[in-house]
């Protein structure tokens, strides 16, 4: 069903079609993850695949266009050929791999067996996927929500600034439909509440601060949609959201450094409490929380440069 | 099992690769190549994920009922690397935005062809 899916996004030409199908693409493979027992992945590609990258790329087309021109020369064959090739050498490499499922696979000898084995005691949380996200590689985590810092930073700096030009045109709200508006006040509180429940639960349950911040984020962006970015920007100012994104990193940063301070390694939770498990329980929660933070911020502002760049033409039809 | 049976994931997982590659190099419009390059990245996710699966596992959350887990540690790496997916699709698309403003298109060929003719 996946493949079908993809095939079909390579032959249409109308854009919007495109995206709308690769988001039912995303909701499918989060039904794979499921599956796939990977409950923690599946929750977080259903929020950010078909949720928020959709929304997006719909702001960017929204933005620039939503026909692909025709086929300029006669389509060569060699991006197929290429391709072809490619995949052929690809399934030729298979043929040495694991089967699917099989528990004597290389990649379950390593690593994995002591997490599984030894995590509960030394960090005491049920979910051994935030106990390895937040405690045995807080290092590769922290260095992603740099990565996602960053990116928003890029954002920001290549949409320019919003809100730091008042007199912009801003975008018309679909207030005016009651229907949404009603059930909209009766969600989005629904929605935070479960973002907050995602984010805190994340210890026993599948959910952490990544799946908690995209959650929240979308809630606003659903709010920003139907009351207007400018009501949206008077909730959430977007100079907040600079110092927040910025606040998640230095949470995640400052838990490392207070446990150095407090005589252990970077970011490493045990010295944060009387005895190592609280510790590591006090530790993950604050990174988590960081994580989460960020998240929200670098998505909601992301999405409010956007917003905040499509708005002239849609003003002056009012 | 049969190798067919057996190997049938990789496969599926090297043809979506290989419609996300081919978008990328096919297909001028510079979304439709973001587009492509998700599908590529989805492809990676479920190469991952796959590996972790194992038979009769549970998911990694620890339950006195269950013995078997699926490996964790691939689930991790993939939860990660989803959100800082979408971070850096928003970063693509921010800058095609600016192409837009800059040049009027998205078609990678009339970019070029407007660069040659400065």
């Amino acid at each position: 069903m996946l493949a079908v899916t993809a095939l079909s996004v390579v032959f249409l030409r109308d854009l919007f079609t495109t995206v709308m199908l690769f988001g039912i693409y995303s909701l499918l493979s989060a039904g794979f993850f499921v599956t796939m027992d990977a409950v923690d992945v599946a929750l977080t590609e259903a929020s950010v695949g078909a949720g928020v990258t959709t929304m997006l790329m719909l702001g960017t087309l929204a933005l620039t266009g939503r026909k692909e021109k025709a086929h300029r020369k006669p389509t060569s064959m060699l991006p197929l050929a290429v391709v072809t090739v490619t995949g052929l050498v690809l399934i030729y490499g298979t043929l040495d791999m694991p089967f699917l499922g099989d528990p004597d696979a290389p990649v379950h000898q390593h690593v994995a067996p002591r997490y599984i084995e030894q995590s509960y005691e030394e960090i005491g949380m049920p979910n051994i996927v935030t106990s390895v996200l937040a405690s045995y590689r807080g290092f590769d985590t922290l260095g992603e929500v740099v990565v996602i810092f960053t990116a928003g930073l890029g954002v920001l700096t290549l949409l320019g600034l919003s809100g730091d030009s008042p007199h912009r045109a801003r975008p018309v709200a679909m207030g005016h439909h009651l229907v949404l508006r009603v059930i909209a006040r009766a969600l989005i509180p629904l929605i935070l509440l479960y973002a907050l429940y995602i984010q805190f639960h994340g210890d026993y349950g599948p959910g952490g601060g990544f799946q908690a911040g995209v959650i929240f984020g979308a809630a606003i962006i659903l709010y920003t949609l139907l009351f207007g970015l400018t009501k949206a920007e008077r909730v959430i100012t977007p100079v907040f959201l600079r110092y927040m994104m910025a606040a998640g990193v230095l949470i995640y940063g400052g838990t490392g450094v207070l446990s150095l301070l407090l005589g252990g390694e970077f970011l490493n939770y045990n010295v944060l409490a009387h005895d190592p498990l609280h510790g590591q329980h006090y530790g993950i929660i604050a990174v988590e929380f960081g994580v989460g933070v960020t998240v929200t911020a670098v998505i909601i502002s992301i999405f409010f440069n956007f917003t905040g760049r499509g708005s002239q033409p849609q003003e002056e039809k009012q | 099992m049969s190798t067919t049976l057996g190997l049938y994931n990789y496969w599926i997982v090297i043809f979506l690769m290989m419609v996300g590659f081919y978008v990328v190099i096919a297909h001028g419009n510079l979304i439709k190549k973001v587009v492509g390059l998700n599908i590529f990245q989805t492809s990676v996710f479920i190469l991952y994920i796959t590996m972790g699966k194992v038979d009769g596992g549970a998911a990694p959350i620890l339950d006195d009922a269950v013995t078997a887990y699926s490996n964790p540690l691939p689930h991790v790496l993939i939860l990660t690397a989803i959100v800082v997916g979408v971070a850096t699709t928003a970063l693509a698309l921010a800058l095609i935005v600016r192409i837009k403003e800059a040049y009027g298109t998205v078609e990678e060929e009339e970019i070029h062809s407007q660069d040659e003719s400065l």
